[in-house]
């Protein structure tokens, strides 16, 4: 399966998502995405047990300090899928793609960029 | 010592109670403003068919004219008052201080309690206090009386001359420890006891057959509280939101039995029933009838269950 | 532990917004293990604090710190080399943390990041509950073991009082009656008898009434 996705994306693997913490989607922000998703296994199918349950958690921590902070909490979002869902993984590439393009840059991109200058 | 027969004060509730009478008390809840005629006019409706009316003390935690000056009011009409006193807003130096304001009136009852959470109350943000407990005040009444002596240790010129009362909750959880909680207040100091108000008679009679056991009714006076239902409504918000509340569903069955316009008369009847019944309880002293916002319907309940007339005290 | 709940982020901005350099502090003892003021939590209060700046348009830079405790001089002494940079500093610590940099870097302004709380367990992750008010006179021992003040919503010392229902406090909020664990934990000790002890009444001088305490321990002063 020689499946395309937008090369926009940058992939960081983690062991599992219970690895994700709250302030890797922040600085992740701070450094200029525009967007972050988390895509973790289904939620029953945790090899770790809660990994998953603990990520999503964090994700909707993640995006209430996002809206707190004015860079909107929409730009995150997590995925549960199974390894054996290659297409899936690929169409949520793409319709996350769309979503973070119709919202726009990273606001804070930006301001920095003109801060800078 | 067995308090039994003999007084210590000049209250007319002591009195009555001494002589072998039962006794009859009220209460009236203060006005939420300033207009002493409100708390006057309740008074005047029950004034002769009960032997003292308590004035309860920012009843829930609602800020209302206070206790002290009701009860002075009641006074000066040549009423019988009972100053309820909670322990939730005043610090001691402040109870001390009105107890004596009390006696300086000759208001001769006081009831201590400990008053419900500031929570449900319109102050809910406000401070508590607590800095006795009910049975403490209790015990600080009595040192005040017994050995005119403020809690510091100095001498009060002209002791507070109080019969001290306690509030009992026979069905409030634990269960298990109502008689000896009864028992640490009578050790405490406590003469009389108003209880809660009783719908589970046959819980209730469970309960003084204990406190018989143990021999606490041969030394405090206990007045079994009654309130009568206005409505079946009433009786089901009593028995669902009411924390140490006990109304058997055959009640709440009984009041929602019959129709809406009959329900009050139903309420009162249930109320004379009780009275009847529990008169013939060993160890009832008397009755505490609280007719919340319903003190025109406390001649009928006292005439009906047999207690009319009162005695008079200045006879006794 | 003494426990701690972070402070709404938007009161915060409001202390520091006129700083051009902020240090966020934060604790490793108490208010790491209830996850409201540790490096985990300072990391990210800061990045959240430098994304709203920025997209204020204002370059405000935070920097970041944690301690090992703020309520001793030599750990707190880490930072006097460095805190002259900062117009202000947020300190995830308990209010004893903030109060103590205050004394030390008196020309420091000083702000809480945190609301403290009370002194207390963790139940579970996640739940932290009171035990302790530091009354000064411990009286557990009379009272199986449970605290009828700082878990007695109305601090009765003969309880319970008649708001006590299938266990729960009249305050509602499931908030378990003292009185009933007191008298389990009496029962299950075989000492109910002890329960019919009349409590003496409380000498408060020795609690926030007295005024501000202070032991001191000559033997093991230097």
């Amino acid at each position: 399966m020689r499946l395309r996705y937008p090369d926009t994306i940058r992939i960081v693997r983690v062991p599992c998502t219970g690895k994700v913490d709250i302030v890797h989607i922040l600085r992740s922000f701070e450094k200029g995405a525009d967007g972050v998703y988390v895509v973790g296994c289904m939620e029953g199918d945790c090899r770790y047990n809660r990994g998953n349950l603990r990520a999503r958690k964090r994700v909707a921590e993640a995006r209430r300090i996002l809206d707190l902070v004015g860079i909107g909490g929409e730009r995150v979002q997590m995925f549960n899928l199974s390894s054996a869902e290659g297409p899936r993984f690929a169409q949520i590439a793409l319709e996350m793609t769309e979503k973070i393009r119709a919202l726009g840059p990273n606001p804070i991109k930006e301001k920095k960029n003109k801060m800078a200058a | 010592m067995n308090p039994m027969r003999t007084t210590r004060t000049d209250s007319k509730l002591e009195k009555i109670l001494a002589a072998g009478h039962l006794a009859v008390t009220s209460e009236c809840g203060p006005p939420r403003g300033s207009d002493a005629e409100l708390i006057k006019k309740k008074a005047d409706l029950i004034k002769n068919h009960v032997d003292a009316i308590n004035i309860t003390d920012n009843q829930t935690s609602v800020t209302r004219l206070c206790s002290l000056a009701s009860c002075i009011h009641l006074k000066l009409m040549g009423l019988e008052p009972v100053l309820q006193m909670v322990v939730r807003d005043r610090n001691r130096i402040a109870l001390q201080s009105d107890i004596l304001g009390a006696a300086s009136f000759d208001i001769r009852n006081m009831l201590c309690l400990s008053g419900d959470h500031q929570k449900f109350g319109d102050c809910p943000q406000g401070q508590n206090v607590f800095d006795l407990d009910s049975m403490q005040l209790l015990q600080t009444v009595r040192q005040m009386r017994d050995q005119g002596k403020f809690l510091g240790g100095d001498e009060i010129k002209r002791p507070p001359r109080i019969f001290a009362g306690a509030a009992a909750n026979p069905f409030a959880d634990p269960f298990d420890i109502r008689v000896r909680r009864l028992a640490k207040k009578v050790a405490a100091g406590a003469e009389f006891i108003q209880t809660q108000c009783i719908y589970n008679l046959d819980r209730f009679e469970e309960w003084m057959k204990q406190v018989r056991d143990r021999g606490l009714h041969e030394k405090v006076y206990i007045l079994a509280g009654l309130t009568p239902f206005k409505s079946a409504g009433m009786a089901k918000y009593m028995k669902n939101k009411v924390p140490g509340m006990d109304v058997p569903d055959e009640v709440v069955k009984r009041m929602a039995g019959v129709p809406k316009d009959k329900q009050a008369e139903e309420g009162l009847k249930i109320c004379i029933e009780s009275i009847q019944r529990l008169k013939e309880v060993e160890g009832v002293r008397g009755f505490h009838i609280m007719a919340i916002e319903w003190e025109e319907k406390v001649p009928e309940i006292v005439e009906k269950g047999g207690l009319y007339p009162r005695p008079d005290p200045a006879a006794l | 532990m003494i426990v701690a709940d972070r402070k709404p982020i938007e009161e915060i901005i409001e202390y520091i917004k006129d700083a051009n350099k902020v240090l966020i502090v934060g604790c490793n003892e108490c208010v790491t293990v209830c996850e409201a003021g540790g490096k985990k939590e300072v990391g990210v209060l800061a990045s959240a604090l430098r994304m709203y700046f920025m997209n204020q348009g204002k370059d405000i830079k935070i920097d970041e710190v944690t301690l090992e405790r703020q309520c001793d001089h030599e750990y707190l002494e880490e930072i006097r080399n460095i805190i002259d940079q900062y117009q202000a500093v947020v300190s995830l610590a308990c209010g004893v943390g903030v109060q103590f940099m205050s004394e030390k870097y008196f020309q420091t302004p000083v702000f809480p990041g945190v609301n403290t709380c009370f002194m207390g367990v963790t139940e579970e992750r996640g739940v932290w509950s009171e035990r302790c008010q530091g009354c000064g006179q411990c009286i557990l021992a009379t009272t199986g073991g449970i605290c009828p003040v700082s878990r007695c919503a109305k601090r009765l010392f003969n309880g319970p009082c008649g708001g006590s229902s299938k266990g729960m406090c009249e305050i509602g909020g499931e908030v378990p009656c003292a009185w009933q664990i007191i008298i389990d934990r009496l029962t299950a000790l075989g000492r109910l008898d002890d329960y019919e002890k009349l409590a003496p009444i409380k000498d408060w001088s020795k609690e926030r009434a007295g005024g501000p305490r202070k032991v001191v321990r000559e033997d093991v002063r230097q």
